[in-house]
């Protein structure tokens, strides 16, 4: 096939923005110009379940791989995609369309420069997924940021500036260690291309410098404590639309970076530094969680929540087994389903009452039941109910871990206790209990748009929950051909030492 | 007599300088004909040195006079930078009224006196290029003469490079004493072996030179001379002079002191270390945009210099390929700066910035595609441009000064992202003049565009600057 398609998947949206930037706006509420975005963000997933299904699942190759000359001859421009950059992909297409049908709550200015925004950043973020080259994903990586920065900036809350500063000098610093790191393996090894270094290797002595470059710049994106702490100030202060996008997709590059890169291209390093790994992971699920426990914004309750979901995540890719890794895949799936319906439920109530503080709410379930209804799968879902894809990520992934080292698994499996506790006990301070504010009789039940998004993020949690075979099917092939590569590396090494 | 043709764009703009000047003082008024007419020389001065670049490498007049693919690439972007320094800045200098006769002259005689710079291949025809350049410069400075700002930078500009170009001349007095000429291939091969007082001219020469390119630690001039010339002045400082200075610091290092490498290295290291972080720190507290472009354009000769300390092809292709993209990136910015005008006003302050996206959508935008290129975020030019300095510095392994540098950069996106945040999170204020002459709105789309679009076709420069090899 010689359709550009990955090309034309990450250009799409681009293209979109540059339409809604050059048409005037029909009224005041530039109403024309959310139709055009969400059409282009529908027919961009339509293009990625395309993609899926003709996508063969027993390959372990890298498909529909495309290969431009780019800068002066040394460096290409190569996409490509295999079982579980596929999955991110659909993700990204899945998540945006919903982003953009509930801007309309809480987006009051600009609409247009939002839409905009989103899309451009739509462009990056499949960009990161597919891109095989370590120029071209440090690229998309990066400039991410820009769309973010403005995102939270504009349209945030009271204390946006620090948060929109927060998020891009964090993760700026991070990444800028991974560019010395990028360009020492193209000198090292005379290419950046993914595939090539795959079978090149890289220099036992060179892996362990390079390896927590890669990671400085990973872990302030995962985020792992403890550089995570700006992740709740920018979620709590970016708008609904901008914390869904930053929940479910940016921090999933990350994970996806630890597999694809910290993996695939430093076995012998990552090996060196699971304990490192494990112990960071640990402490971001046990303390996160006991921070979130006590919160009373519930946009930052969710956001502790997320670090530690990730914390689960990196705990399951560095047990470096087929469970772990596949369970750590599911997980942050399911986590960027999950929260970005979390981040949209409080983005309902917030719209209707202004404030995120828990303790205003209670006792929705008597006024709002379709509401209570949503919300209470979406809290099961994170809690990792089974039936709900959050089970089968966390399940996996301690499967894993016990196979590796049941202390760790031991302190891990509390961490599902806990959050138990702390989303179960948002439940019910928000949706049960007594109605104590007045105001609150007011509110009304779910829009028909908010009926949609929601019950678009209900089916999948569900479906996959019941049924994660055709997720797991895609990956497996791929899970596998990772973990052979890196253990052939690994025995490669010992055996040229003895 | 033959070898005229060859040097025929000095010839053509030093006549243009005279006969402008004739026409100057024998018709009343013809300051608006001769600016025009001045811009319209630059433009046939780029054909002529085009036409030019594609010969090979030339010696001229026993040896002194040099055209290389460095020289002619360098002369290109000067000239074609000249351009547009003049277009955008036509409308500027007639509002604040200093549309005189001279203000075109002494800019044409200023890029005269770089040409010779960075074609000169001997020191006597260097510190001739490099006063003529200077003297242009130190009126320029003072142009605005009723303007207090203004006559303090100019005479601040004079004493201190006067003083620099003392300690540069006392370099090439000391290096023609110890290698026995002034011609640049003859030192180098009459400094085979070490010498004291040929490193001691090398340390004096540098220091001349980091004058000229404002790097750290001889800086002090910069802000003060940014912040108080015309604007148009200024953006004339920020890109073409730069230009020069890193062609001749180009030429130099690589060709009468190359067998010194030892010597120089470090300091060039450590110079450029000094600029990037200074650069950026200093910056965080500024007020004025013109002053701080100046501690930004401090840390941006930072990362063109690191490119010259690795003693590579690739290092000092990657310095050129950094100042051509640095020089787009000025133009953008100060093209911007000139259309903050309200009724007759020039406006050069961070916050008469605030709020400016909500009337003056495409110029925020502009502004925020060029902050961001400037603190190198991809996919923007800036990135390139630090992206090639850093491979070539890494080449050589030398990762403390690549590490230092992009963590200045991280430190630098701080002050650029406070821009942004005040175009875009500020509350707005009064509208500013939407109306601006062609060549300004012109050199805003066109380098807005480049720096946009840059990352299609990142190869461009890369191929064109590959043709310069000096080792």
């Amino acid at each position: 096939m010689n359709f550009p398609i990955l090309s034309s998947l990450i250009l799409l949206p681009t293209i979109g923005a540059l339409f809604i930037l050059f048409t005037k706006s029909t009224s005041g509420k530039y109403q024309s110009s959310k139709y055009v975005a969400l059409f282009i963000s529908l027919a961009n997933f339509l293009l990625s379940l395309y993609l899926w299904y003709v996508f063969d699942k027993n390959s372990v190759d890298f498909q529909f791989v495309e290969n431009r000359e780019w800068l002066s001859g040394f460096i290409n421009y190569k996409v490509g995609i295999d079982g579980i950059s596929i999955l991110f992909v659909i993700l990204t297409t899945f998540i945006t369309p919903i982003c953009i049908i509930s801007v309309n709550a809480t987006i009051k200015n600009r609409l247009k420069d939002f839409l905009i925004a989103i899309l451009i950043m739509e462009t990056f973020m499949i960009g990161v997924f597919c891109s095989l080259d370590l120029v071209v994903f440090y690229l998309f990586f990066e400039a991410g940021l820009i769309p973010m920065f403005l995102i939270i900036g504009i349209w945030g809350g009271e204390r946006r500036v620090y948060s929109a500063f927060k998020f891009f000098l964090y993760t700026l610093l991070g990444s800028v260690l991974m560019l010395v790191a990028i360009i020492s393996i193209y000198w090292i090894t005379g290419t950046t291309d993914v595939e090539k270094l795959y079978e090149l290797g890289i220099k036992a002595e060179y892996q362990n410098l390079l390896w927590l470059a890669f990671f400085s710049s990973f872990a302030v994106k995962t985020p792992m404590w403890p550089v995570h702490t700006w992740l709740p100030d920018a979620h709590v202060e970016a708008p609904t639309v901008g914390s869904v996008l930053l929940a479910a997709i940016l921090l999933k590059m990350a994970g996806y970076g630890f597999i694809r890169f910290s993996l695939g291209l430093f076995p012998i390093a990552s090996e060196n530094f699971t304990m490192l790994v494990y112990v960071l992971s640990l402490i971001a699920i046990i303390y996160t969680s006991l921070v979130a426990l006590m919160q009373e914004d519930m946009k930052k309750l969710i956001a502790y929540s997320s670090v530690a979901h990730m914390g689960f995540v990196t705990l399951g890719i560095f047990t470096m087994t087929q469970q772990g890794i596949e369970g750590s895949i599911f997980q942050m799936i399911s986590h960027g389903l999950v929260s970005a319906a979390l981040f949209l439920s409080v983005g309902v109530v917030y719209e209707r009452h202004h404030t995120r503080l828990i303790n205003k709410y209670g006792g929705l379930v008597s006024i709002m039941p379709r509401y209570a209804i949503v919300f209470m799968v979406f809290t099961l879902g994170a809690l990792g109910l089974p039936g709900t894809t959050g089970f089968i990520g966390e399940f996996l992934i301690l499967m894993g871990a016990f196979e590796k080292n049941i202390l760790v698994a031991m302190i891990a499996s509390l961490g599902v206790i806990l959050g138990a506790a702390y989303m179960l006990w948002l439940f019910k301070r928000v949706v049960f209990g007594e109605m104590n504010n007045q105001d609150l009789k007011s509110m009304k039940d779910l829009k028909t748009f908010e009926i949609i998004t929601l019950s678009a993020l209900v089916i999948p949690i569900l479906f996959f929950g019941f049924y994660p075979e055709p997720l797991m099917n895609s990956i497996e092939s791929s899970v596998e051909n990772t973990l052979k590569m890196y253990n052939f590396e690994l025995i490669n090494n010992l055996a040229s030492k003895d | 007599m033959e070898n005229f043709q060859y040097i025929l764009p000095e010839i053509f703009i030093s006549i243009s300088i005279m006969l402008f000047l004739l026409i100057g003082v024998f018709k009343k008024n013809s300051a608006n004909l001769i600016y025009n007419l001045s811009n319209l020389s630059l433009v046939v001065l780029l054909a002529l040195i085009i036409n030019l670049s594609s010969l090979d490498t030339i010696y001229l007049f026993n040896n002194s006079y040099l055209i290389d693919n460095l020289s002619n690439y360098m002369k290109i972007i000067l000239v074609g930078s000249g351009i547009f320094v003049m277009l955008t800045g036509s409308k500027y200098i007639q509002v604040i009224n200093l549309n005189k006769i001279e203000y075109p002259i002494l800019i044409l005689s200023s890029i005269l006196g770089m040409m010779i710079m960075i074609s000169s291949n001997d020191l006597i025809v260097f510190y001739m290029g490099l006063e003529l350049q200077s003297l242009a410069l130190y009126v320029l400075a003072s142009f605005n003469r009723d303007n207090l700002l203004s006559t303090e930078s100019g005479l601040k500009y004079f004493v201190l490079s006067a003083l620099s170009s003392g300690l540069l001349l006392y370099g090439c007095s000391l290096t023609y004493g110890f290698s026995e000429s002034t011609n640049f291939d003859q030192i180098l091969i009459n400094s085979k072996e070490f010498n004291y007082g040929t490193t001691f001219g090398i340390v004096f020469i540098l220091v001349g030179l980091a004058f000229k390119i404002s790097a750290v630690p001889f800086h002090m001039w910069a802000p003060d001379v940014y912040q108080g010339s015309p604007t148009s002045v200024t953006l004339f400082f920020a890109i073409l002079p730069k230009i020069a200075a890193l062609s001749v610091f180009i030429k130099f290092l690589y060709t009468p002191f190359a067998n010194m490498i030892d010597q120089w290295q470090t300091i060039i290291v450590f110079i450029s270390i000094a600029s990037m972080i200074f650069g950026a720190v200093a910056a965080i507290g500024q007020k004025n945009l013109k002053r701080l472009i100046a501690y930004s354009s401090i840390s941006h000769m930072g990362y063109a210099l690191a490119g010259l300390a690795t003693v590579s092809n690739q290092g000092i292709q990657s310095s050129i390929t950094y100042i051509s993209i640095y020089l787009v990136m000025n133009l953008a910015f100060f093209s911007c700066l000139f259309m903050l005008k309200r009724k007759d006003k020039y406006y050069e302050n961070i916050e008469d910035l605030s709020g400016l996206s909500k009337k003056h959508p495409i110029l925020s935008f502009s502004l925020l595609i060029v902050l961001f290129s400037l603190a190198g975020i991809p996919p923007l030019a800036g990135f390139f441009a630090k992206f090639y300095i850093f491979l070539a510095v890494i080449e050589q392994s030398m990762y403390f000064l690549a590490i230092v540098g992009l963590l200045a950069t991280v430190v630098a996106a701080f002050y650029y992202l406070r821009i942004i945040k005040i175009i875009y999170f500020d509350p707005e204020k009064e509208e500013y003049d939407t109306s601006h002459n062609l060549g300004l709105k012109i050199t805003l789309a066109i380098s807005t565009i480049f720096i946009l679009a840059y990352f299609i076709y990142p190869s461009g420069i890369t191929e064109i600057v590959s043709k310069i090899t000096m080792i």
